[in-house]
């Protein structure tokens, strides 16, 4: 085996994953939390009014940075989704069910506030277009890569066929994201671009950065802090787990079974 | 923020109440399952212990 090759088995073993993740993730929570309340500052008090939608268009700093985060976060699922069915990697299929909650949270606030900006901007709460329905989809992807993996029994099994759905739906991610530009929609299109000039002022632009800096972080966080929990269930009888048990039970309890 | 303040805070709104539920879930989870674990380890030291 190479170094690169050892490394990584390493890094996948449950133990060493379980212990890395403990010390990394109240850190991630801790540089997201402070940097998504500098970029909520920002947008709400910094950053200018626009001069079509007014204050409404400040919805932008929570909606779009969580709408990215629902296609990464979907991204991460498959690519660990993709490992885990071919390499059968513990720590892939515990990764990739790590994700489809988070995931799914990141869409639920898209889909939310997407539908609080769109009230007073297009007077409706919802509309069947190409890009609303896209990402409701895509909810229900991450709601039924989550159902699945609670229906079976063995863990192992559920985390395959749950990755095995995870890949399946890949295909609605490209759907959502050129929505705007394959079919007419309500949706406006890109504001902020990485090939070629971004359509925002740069008063509005660094909240939106640093908020997408802040849940790129925070999507971290809540993904190792939820695998720890998952190694935890999967590993239950072996030795390590027992000891994190033990260690972290109530004084009596410990006592009572020496 | 003008007349469209209740949806400006609305909106932020349920991005931090979400984003607490998502905080919270996996420390309650890791509780149970911790706990789950320790029932087990028990109930075997239980069964062994009886003759």
């Amino acid at each position: 085996m190479n170094a690169l090759t050892l490394w990584f088995h390493k890094i996948g073993s449950p133990p060493t994953f379980y212990r890395i993740a403990g010390a990394w993730a109240p850190w991630l929570f801790g540089v997201a939390i402070v940097l998504g309340v500098v970029a909520l500052y920002g947008g709400l008090f910094v950053a200018p009014a626009d001069y079509q939608q007014g204050d409404a268009y400040r919805i932008i700093f929570v909606h779009v940075p969580c709408a990215w985060m629902s296609l990464f976060a979907y991204g991460f699922m498959a690519l660990n989704a993709f490992i885990a069915l071919v390499w059968r990697i513990k720590l892939s299929e515990i990764l990739a069910m790590a994700s489809a909650p988070v995931g799914a949270a990141f869409t639920l606030v898209t889909l939310v506030t997407g539908s609080i900006w769109g009230k007073p901007m297009w007077g409706t709460w919802w509309t069947w277009d190409a890009r609303l329905t896209s990402e409701l989809v895509l909810l229900f992807l991450y709601l039924g890569v989550i159902g699945l993996h609670n229906a079976i029994e063995d863990r192992r099994q559920a985390a395959r066929a749950a990755s095995f759905l995870a890949l399946i739906g890949i295909v609605n991610v490209p759907i959502v994201h050129f929505s705007v530009n394959w079919w007419n929609t309500l949706h406006q299109g890109s504001t902020v671009r990485l090939m070629g000039e971004s359509h925002i002022t740069g008063a509005m632009v660094w909240p939106l950065l640093v908020m997408t800096l802040a849940t790129h972080i925070w999507f971290f966080a809540s993904v190792f802090a939820r695998s720890r929990v998952g190694l935890l269930e999967l590993e239950g009888g072996k030795e390590w787990a027992r000891d994190v048990a033990l260690a972290d039970a109530p004084r009596d309890t410990v006592t009572a079974h020496g | 923020m003008g007349k469209y303040g209740d949806y400006i805070w609305s909106a932020y709104a349920v991005f931090v109440i979400v984003f607490a539920i998502d905080a919270i879930a996996p420390r309650l989870s890791r509780r149970r399952v911790l706990a789950e674990i320790r029932g087990k380890l028990k109930r075997r030291a239980a069964r062994e212990t009886s003759p």
